[in-house]
């Protein structure tokens, strides 16, 4: 009787399991056939070409609807995405399946940062974009092109956005402060000089409301104050030569002024801290690429609503931006220099900044009145099209070289950290960056 | 398997010899050969029948390798070759922008870590997390297991509960510790200034934040170690407990002098499993940093071994130098083994 009884109960739990097993299995084929073909069946997709696009985080393309409209220009295309959430999973994979000739998507988004590394020792895997059908050079901002040029004048990867910096800072800190509120002003307090802003900060300190600071972190005030020169951590010549750069010493100082001077709110940026951070009001200033306007905003939520502003930078500078990059090993290699280059043409990318806030890296949609009009309500209706255009044109020239994430990092994650959250001196903060570094290049 | 009889036996009009008994004797007496017995006059069935029986004989012998081969061959591509690749990679200068170009290298990753401050700063680091983690777990998870042992109500329900945490996905179960131990909204130091402590930066600091990794580990593992502990409690035979029951030992004295020793050989096994478990750490404090990445900390306070070489090899794109850092951590894992192959030993010879 008792063996009857479990019998029967493990009869239960085996088709149960067979049934969940089954679901799952179904589920999988319903989400392969779920892709928008044109007639919606899955046979009605038998011979299209399946582009993938391989992504990083989200890109937008999908919930700007570039994808369905290329389709149906294009109906013997089908398109899928795949994304990793995070760019330091996703290159070195990246990485790996580009030496093996296996894996990849049609199309290849690069970060900003490792495309200097990837157009050097990547660019025999990759198609030279400059040929592709399509592609206009004249379109791109000129530096934006250049980065992704190699010696020899090849384009491996075609600019989907850049990320030229405003300043968004807190009215209703700014007014308790003294400080004036309108967004010129603001901007007229600092314009020119990264000393005149952190000159505001010590203002700002002077009558701060308590529990709050001037700037969210140190490495914010680093990067921004690097980001905006030309000449970082290679010169010209493509030589390291960080430890003696004077754009770096500068960017430095400023960091170490503002951590020193007690202007941070001592946090980490994209870390827990830094979100609650936002909710909470506690610091004034942050740095504000366009795709940070949609960070606040979801940070912050419905109390932030016309209390953040957004003011042009001291000096214009570029913080983050992708390139498409179409692999050799791939397919269907003209489909995807074709979809790439259409990704990537002025229209398209104004229609992804009105959704997703990227900004467009084609000069060329700067003048559509999707850019030039563009206002953002949460942020009192500021001419952030304007803004943001007006600071991408401003933005040097940037030479990059292989390694300027490495060093970028390990300065950020490291030196500037020690002295903001862990009180040691600049000296020390700056030495522990130098061997961190030395370390982590030598190979 | 011999005792079955197959469906494909040879019935007794042909007295061939029963493979099931002979199968694994080899083949001399399990291959008939055309012997005197079929004479010439062989008919297509006899055949057919002794091609029947001489598959089936294959089948005996060879298909429980068949059977698992799928491991040995999954083992070979997942376990041996990266194995064996990266001992390779670690002799070599070898980056993960271009893995084919190896440059020899010799010894020279090996040689270099002696003098690698970020090494042996992530070894100091992985053994004091591994002793403040491994040692408070053992001991509650020892703690819990006796209490469990009592009769209870609803003791599966806490059996269970115990196991929660180890089924909790370490991302998942960091992200809240991350929450837990926050500088500025954090709940441990609310809870400490209700008290009117002034909590630590516990990121920051470099005990704070091993303590705050190892608060992790504990919290995820105790139970799991409880179960196994439990498990061993109730193979102790009952009579023991009331023998010394009548001696007049206490629950204490039982404990002590019953359960431990006879636990011993289980104990020793889940120090092996936490001592390795602790060389390889590597999630807890890889998401303890938050988007960090693999520094450990800005001091590299709380960087393990695990994330060191992670930071090498993914970060920093050294493919060798990583593979060495794994093979010498491989090596040490080596070394705990044989240490603890001795004290097993000595064990037993006390017993």
């Amino acid at each position: 009787m008792r063996t009857t009884i479990r019998g029967t109960r493990h009869r239960a739990v085996a088709l149960l399991a067979a049934a969940a097993l089954g679901a799952v299995l179904l589920g999988g084929c319903a989400e392969d056939s779920e892709h928008p073909g044109a007639a919606g069946s899955p046979g009605a997709d038998a011979g299209k070409t399946t582009l993938t696009v391989g992504v990083f985080g989200v890109f937008g393309y999908k919930q700007a609807g570039l994808y369905d409209a290329y389709m149906k220009l294009h109906p013997d295309i089908r398109i899928k995405e795949t994304s990793i959430e995070r760019n330091e999973n996703y290159y070195p994979q990246l990485l790996t399946h580009l030496s093996t000739g296996s894996g990849l998507a049609d199309i290849q988004a690069v970060e900003v940062n490792n495309i200097a590394e990837v157009t050097a020792t990547q660019a025999g895997k990759l198609v030279d974009l400059s040929k592709a059908p399509g592609v206009r050079k004249d379109d791109f901002i000129p530096w934006k092109w250049a980065q992704a040029t190699d010696k020899n004048g090849k384009t491996v990867g075609l600019g989907t956005d850049i990320g030229p910096m405003a300043v968004c800072y807190r009215k209703d800190l700014f007014a308790k402060a003294g400080l004036p509120t309108d967004r010129d002003a603001v901007a007229a307090l600092w314009a020119g000089d990264w000393g005149k802003y952190l000159d505001v900060g010590e203002h700002y300190r002077a009558k701060a409301p308590a529990g709050t600071a001037f700037v969210d972190s140190a490495s914010g005030v680093y990067n921004a104050v690097i980001s905006s020169s030309a000449e970082r951590y290679y010169d010209r010549g493509g030589k390291l030569v960080y430890k003696d750069s004077p754009s770096v010493r500068q960017a430095w100082d400023a960091a170490m002024r503002a951590a020193t001077g007690k202007l941070t709110a001592r946090l980490q940026q994209f870390q827990k801290s830094w979100d609650q951070a936002f909710a909470n009001g506690r610091f004034a200033t942050v740095s504000c690429p366009p795709w940070m306007l949609g960070y606040i905003k979801e940070k912050s939520g419905d109390q932030g609503r016309d209390v953040w502003d957004v003011a042009a930078a001291p000096k214009p500078g570029n913080w983050g931006g992708s390139f498409l990059a179409v692999p050799e090993a791939g397919r269907h290699k003209s489909e995807a220099a074709k979809l790439a280059a259409w990704l990537t043409a002025p229209e398209q990318q104004a229609k992804l900044f009105t959704k997703q806030a990227s900004f467009p890296s084609a000069r060329a949609a700067y003048g559509l009145p999707a850019v030039a009009g563009a206002k953002h309500p949460y942020f009192g209706d500021a001419p952030i099209g304007k803004i943001f255009a007006a600071a991408a044109e401003g933005i040097p020239n940037q030479v990059l070289g292989p390694k300027d994430l490495t060093v970028n990092q390990n300065i950020t994650d490291v030196g500037v950290l020690q002295v903001d959250q862990q009180g040691k001196t600049p000296e020390q903060g700056w030495r522990a960056a130098v061997e961190s570094i030395d370390n982590a290049l030598d190979q | 398997m011999a005792g079955r009889t197959p469906r494909s036996a040879p019935s007794a009009a042909t007295p061939a010899p029963d493979p099931a008994a002979t199968g694994s004797s080899g083949r001399a007496g399990a291959d008939p050969g055309p012997g005197p017995a079929g004479g010439t006059g062989r008919t297509a069935a006899d055949r057919a029948r002794e091609r029947r029986s001489r598959r089936y004989r294959r089948d005996l012998r060879w298909s429980p390798y068949a059977f698992i081969a799928p491991f040995f061959l999954f083992f070979a591509a997942f376990g041996l070759f990266p194995l064996l690749y990266t001992g390779w990679a670690a002799l070599h200068r070898v980056e993960l922008t271009a893995p084919t170009d190896m440059e020899w290298a010799g010894l020279r990753n090996f040689t270099r870590l002696l003098g690698d401050d970020f090494f042996w700063n992530a070894l100091g680091n992985t053994f004091v997390i591994g002793v403040i983690s491994t040692v408070p777990q053992l001991l509650m998870a020892l703690g819990i297991a006796h209490l469990l042992n009592y009769r209870l109500r609803g003791s599966t329900f806490f059996r269970v509960a115990l196991l929660t945490p180890y089924a909790t996905s370490v991302a998942a179960a960091t992200l809240v510790f991350v929450l837990l131990f926050g500088r500025d909204y954090g709940l441990v130091n609310w809870l400490l200034s209700t008290v009117g402590i002034d909590g630590p930066d516990w990121e920051n600091g470099s005990w704070s934040a091993k303590l705050a990794v190892s608060t992790i580990v504990i919290w995820r593992w105790t139970g799991y170690n409880a179960l196994i502990y439990l498990a061993a409690m109730q193979a102790i035979p009952h009579d023991l407990y009331e023998s010394a029951a009548l001696d007049g030992a206490s629950r204490w004295q039982q404990f002590r002098y019953v359960t431990v020793p006879s636990l011993r050989p289980t104990i020793l096994f889940t120090c092996v499993v936490s001592t390795i478990g602790a060389m390889q750490l590597f999630g807890e404090p890889l998401l303890f940093s938050g988007s960090a990445g693999a520094t450990g900390g800005a001091d590299h306070q709380y960087q393990t071994l695990g994330l060191y070489l992670y930071e090498q090899g993914w970060v920093n794109l050294h493919l060798g130098r990583a593979s060495a850092i794994a093979w010498t951590m491989f090596l040490i894992l080596l070394v705990i083994a044989a240490v603890n192959a001795l004290i097993a030993r000595r064990l037993r010879s006390d017993d």
